[in-house]
């Protein structure tokens, strides 16, 4: 049936990831009631359950630290863009909600002495970041996070429901429009505040660490409801990304924390080892941070000097067998089905898309500048500048999260209930239901266009990029956007329609890209993880941030002062 | 942008044979032909399928071969496995959806916890 279905709330949290469910938890806690909506299921379907290793809390376990000293370092790593209040309540707040979630059961690994074992990440002055063995803090941290919102009964869930619009009126959030994947009909959702959780847009690259459903839509959402954006030219690729031999059951992030750990070894094509040729030290350090690390792996092979498959090598050749079974417990033996010994052969590892800097605008309260509206987790930008440090993007997830799940019930609380405005709300109702069915059977589909948007970014919006690239992007993705997304056929099926959950995707996805092409264009500078061929030095004049919303339709940036 | 465009090793050809309908009762079989390279995953030909040939194919995924989402499991060759670490091989391959859970359509099962619905 694609009859409407009506719900209303206090606070309707988006993205089931970490972000989303502590935003939950912490508007319920906050005397609200919630409902927290995912497009897959809630708990298993964003980015926070894929990662695998580091979380970055200045507890001060493994060695004396302090939260200031986080700040420090995450600062230096954010490339003089970082907005340092939301840097500083990050540090400030990691702590606290690791002890959160140690109550919760997270098991974090301990050291023989019983103390939190922490590691140092590169980029990081301490030993900071805690994990969970093997390779398992995101799926462990989420598993906590699910227990939690399932045994509240004021956190309505429900998963397989899409997001597709923020309903707002005279300029403020007053609910969303969405639709359940099961069923194909649309949803109303009223609520006086909106908390959008929904990851950033990394899906939109070919080689990506993105879960499948990371296609931009915050971003194509907040734009479309009024919201300030922030520096999408800044889009991290993973340095040490699994490139060949094909390897699956694991994430492609496996190498950095294996190499960290270990002392892997980077070596060209030649065999050779190449990082001090690019101002790092010789030999097995692992301080290099990831936009310096990107830039090695490079240019190397842009030199000429790549592995077979157009990357470099990581070895661990020098690491006895017993010394890596310790390391990498039952880790090893997925290895082995993907007939991976490490013990006798190096992999070729490239970079890969992994998680977007910029964002959502927002202040301290996670507010953006639209009234009633909220991001938290990766679709918030700003704490992590030009280049986010390994380790910072959980203690995001979890620190803003319940920040905006916070300030949010008090909104909400605090808020005359909003008038409701149905003519705002049912052209994006009668949107899903016209999308359904559209040219059946004529036009591409909307997987073969994401096909498309996939080359196309890893091609030409990369971490290397030129005027010339990125134009050609800018006006594909423009005309793709304005012709083809019209043209395209979707199914008139109702159960789990993939083709009308793609085109939403496109809907906003496409947005994003844009976005992004435009903010890349835009910075005349190379900096962090945005590096310019044709303007290769970092200038002071562009120590700004990047501002962005959507005029009429149109794109619009300017660059702002960077914020106290 | 350079690297990975080269296959891993020459590609080969596996036939998924895949129930496709919206009961256990009411459908049929269809058979894809889908090239590969050693290691890639039953995952890997259905994105591919669902890319190039048949995108209206239902199927459940979040994480991408990384098996932490868990929302990938179905019957191949008549056992349950998790169709991102299950590889593909050269000759037919039978994709069916999970058993004792309603189908919903294709390979997809109502395998959600109902306090998750409406």
């Amino acid at each position: 049936m694609d009859e409407l279905i009506e719900l209303a709330t206090d606070v309707l949290v988006a993205g089931g990831g970490a972000a989303g469910m502590f935003a939950a938890v912490a508007a319920v806690r906050n005397g609200a009631k919630a409902i927290l909506i995912d497009k897959n299921v809630i708990g298993r379907g964003g980015a926070s359950i894929m990662a695998q290793m580091t979380c970055a809390a200045a507890l001060g376990e493994a060695e004396p630290d302090d939260p200031q000293l986080h700040l420090a370092d995450t600062l230096e790593a954010g490339r003089g863009l970082c907005n340092e209040d939301l840097a500083a309540l990050l540090c400030e707040g990691a702590p606290q909600r690791i002890r959160e979630l140690e109550a919760w059961k997270v098991n974090w690994a301990r050291a023989d002495d019983g103390k939190i074992n922490q590691v140092k990440a590169p980029g990081h002055s301490r030993r900071r970041c805690v994990y969970v063995d093997f390779l398992s803090t995101g799926a462990a941290i989420c598993a906590a996070l699910r227990n939690k919102v399932s045994r509240n009964s004021d956190i309505r869930r429900l998963s397989n429901v899409s997001l597709t619009d923020v309903v707002t009126r005279d300029g403020e959030a007053i609910g969303v429009v969405g639709f359940d994947v099961e069923s194909a009909a649309p949803i109303m959702i009223k609520a006086p505040a909106v908390v959008l959780a929904l990851g950033g847009m990394t899906k939109m690259f070919k080689r990506t660490t993105s879960p499948n459903n990371l296609a931009g839509e915050g971003v194509g959402i907040a734009l479309r409801a009024g919201a300030r954006l922030i520096d999408l030219e800044f889009l991290q690729f993973y340095p040490n990304g699994h490139l060949a031999p094909r390897m699956v059951g694991l994430d492609p992030t496996t190498w950095e924390p294996t190499r960290v750990k270990l002392g892997g070894r980077l070596l060209n094509g030649n065999g050779e080892e190449f990082l001090q040729n690019y101002g790092e030290a010789q030999g097995e350090r692992y301080s290099t941070t990831r936009d310096a690390l990107t830039y090695a792996i490079y240019k190397e092979v842009e030199s000429g000097r790549g592995s077979p498959h157009g990357g470099v090598y990581l070895s661990f050749q020098h690491i006895g067998e017993s010394a890596l079974r310790a390391a990498l417990g039952p880790v090893i033996d997925i290895f082995k089905r993907n007939n991976i010994d490490l013990t006798r052969q190096p992999v070729e590892v490239f970079p890969i898309a992994h998680y977007q800097m910029g964002g959502v605008e927002v202040d301290t309260d996670m507010a953006s500048c639209v009234p009633g509206l909220y991001a938290a987790g990766e679709l918030a930008g700003g704490a992590n500048g030009a280049n986010r440090l390994s380790g910072n993007a959980l203690p995001e997830a979890l620190v803003f999260g319940e920040r905006a799940g916070e300030k949010a019930a008090r909104f909400a609380a605090r808020r005359k209930s909003p008038a409701w405005d149905m003519s705002a709300a049912l052209p994006q109702v009668e949107l899903i239901r016209a999308v359904r069915g559209q040219n059946e059977g004529r036009g591409p589909s909307p997987a073969a266009l994401m096909s498309e948007i996939k080359e196309l970014m890893w091609h030409k919006v990369g971490p290397f990029r030129t005027a010339h690239a990125l134009g050609e992007a800018h006006d594909r993705l423009c005309a793709m956007r304005e012709r083809e997304l019209p043209g395209a056929a979707v199914s008139r099926e109702r159960v789990h329609n993939a083709s009308l959950v793609e085109w939403f995707e496109l809907r906003n996805g496409l947005l994003a890209a844009e976005a992004l092409a435009l903010s890349a264009l835009n910075r005349r500078e190379s900096r962090g993880a945005h590096q310019r061929d044709d303007f290769p030095e970092t200038s002071a004049h562009y120590e700004k941030n990047q501002q962005l919303s959507l005029t009429n339709g149109k794109l619009v940036s300017s660059f702002e002062g960077v914020e106290a | 942008m350079s690297a990975s465009d080269k296959p891993a090793s020459p590609l080969k050809s596996a036939r998924l044979k895949i129930w496709r309908g919206t009961s256990r009762d009411n459908g049929r079989y269809e058979e894809f032909d889908v090239p590969f390279e050693d290691g890639d995953s039953v995952l890997d030909g259905l994105v591919r399928i669902r890319m190039q040939q048949q995108p209206d194919l239902a199927i459940r995924f979040s994480c991408f071969n990384a098996n932490v989402c868990k929302e990938c499991t179905m019957l191949i060759d008549g056992e349950v496995q998790y169709a991102c670490i299950a590889k593909l091989h050269p000759g037919l391959i039978q994709l069916d959806p999970v058993p004792n859970l309603p189908v919903l359509r294709d390979l997809v099962t109502d395998s959600l916890s109902h306090k998750e619905r409406f």
